[in-house]
């Protein structure tokens, strides 16, 4: 603990500033989206060049501290289903130890760097593919807009055809009653928990940006209960996931404060830019930066695998990079919105 | 290390998550207080009014 906290006055004033200025970045751009932020630590770590127990470890432990953060904000929206939080948290447990085991597994083999990675490239590259192909064709959310979400009627969210099926064909008992008056088998939950605990493990993130859609698509949920209860969720699967990886020396304070620190202060601002700008005008960028993402990690990789430093130095600067380009975005959006807000509230008073 | 590992009571690792969620509540209450105190005034500087910016 305090060699922990010696770590943090250790860190170089150079690498304290960039935790807290990318936190600011990965907070505006959880706060603004609520989902999607986090997963970028991880592989700016691993490029940094911090080990991949470290990178993985400190990456959840900053996703536990948001987590805890954005949970104060939603806990009095009334958003969570505590039975489907429960289950989930259950099969979570289980699935993140499952994937840390493989981390440490894998590290010890030589290929954690890699895997990690490769698995990095496909997912962020295929959730930025098809979110900017949903921004692009603009028939469905790509963001959650959490203050907005409040305001809705559970019974008015219509369930998703995929989660439909799976509700009609998977019927193994025990059936759960879940808000939103939603019928499903507890087992459908537990295999979505357990599948995306493992994610969560193995690649040191809360898994919201994985967990959110499957339970929306795979369970059926109302779109504000999975908000809720993700965040719950996280609360304890970042929280436990952080402690193993504590247990193991995983967790580096010295890189975990400075990212909160910054990322409390974006949460904040990108939270209050939904009330102001709808999400579907950037939601394209949001598609981007994870597809620029993916190919940032790619580059990373092969510049370590052919021991390239100059790819290695593109890689971290395309991640970061697209990521301060979203952010930017959003707060150059947010105050053209409020100016022309400014502007015809001026032009109507005259 | 390959094997599931049933998580056990290790102090320093307790105070080590302590000190995150200690952060983390104290950074929600600071920054929503400075939110309070000086938000309405920077949305004035940047915007030029505020009685219409949440």
């Amino acid at each position: 603990m305090f060699s922990n906290l010696i770590g943090v006055v250790d860190t170089s004033p150079e690498m304290l500033a960039l935790f807290v200025g990318f936190g600011l970045v990965v907070g505006l751009l959880f706060g603004f989206f609520g989902m999607g932020g986090s997963f970028l630590v991880t592989p700016a770590l691993l490029m940094l060049g911090y080990p991949a127990s470290v990178a993985v470890g400190s990456g959840m432990a900053f996703v536990f501290g948001t987590a805890v953060i954005a949970t104060l904000k939603h806990h009095d929206l009334g958003q969570v289903d505590y039975k489907l939080g429960a289950i989930m948290i259950a099969g979570t447990t289980v699935g993140i130890e499952v994937g840390r085991a493989s981390v440490f597994y894998l590290e010890a083999l030589g290929l954690a760097d890699g895997i990690i990675s490769v698995v990095y490239v496909f997912l962020l590259g295929g959730i930025g593919l098809m979110i900017t192909r949903e921004a692009l064709s603009n028939d469905s959310d790509g963001g959650i807009d959490h203050d907005a979400a409040a305001d809705e009627d559970l019974s008015e969210y219509e369930i998703p055809d995929i989660a439909k099926r799976i509700q009609e064909t998977v019927r193994i008992p025990p059936m759960v009653t879940l808000r939103g008056d939603v019928h499903v088998s507890a087992w459908v939950i537990t295999a979505v928990a357990f599948s995306t605990g493992v994610l969560s493990g193995f690649l040191g993130v809360g898994g919201g940006f994985i967990r959110m859609p499957a339970m929306i698509y795979a369970i059926g949920v109302p779109t504000p209960v999975a908000v809720g209860t993700d965040l719950f969720e996280i609360v304890f699967s970042g929280g436990i996931g952080s402690y193993l990886y504590g247990q193991s020396g995983g967790v580096d304070l010295g890189i975990v404060a400075p990212l909160l620190f910054g990322s409390a202060l974006g949460a904040r601002i990108g939270s209050a830019a939904t009330a102001v700008v709808d999400a579907d005008d950037i939601k394209v960028y949001f598609g981007g930066m994870l597809l620029a993402g993916s190919v940032a990690v790619g580059i990373g990789e092969i510049g370590t695998y052919l021991g390239n430093e100059t790819l290695e130095t593109l890689g971290l600067v395309l991640v970061i990079g697209a990521a301060v380009v979203v952010a930017a975005a959003i707060v150059f959006t947010t105050l053209r919105s409020l100016r022309a807000s400014r502007g015809r509230v001026s032009a109507t008073v005259d | 290390m390959s094997g599931l590992e049933i998580p056990t009571w290790d102090p320093q690792t307790a105070m080590l998550i302590g000190a995150i969620l200690v952060e983390a509540v104290l950074l929600y209450v600071g920054y929503g207080g400075l939110e309070r105190l000086v938000g309405p005034r920077l949305m004035r500087v940047i915007v030029g009014g505020s009685k219409d910016v949440q």
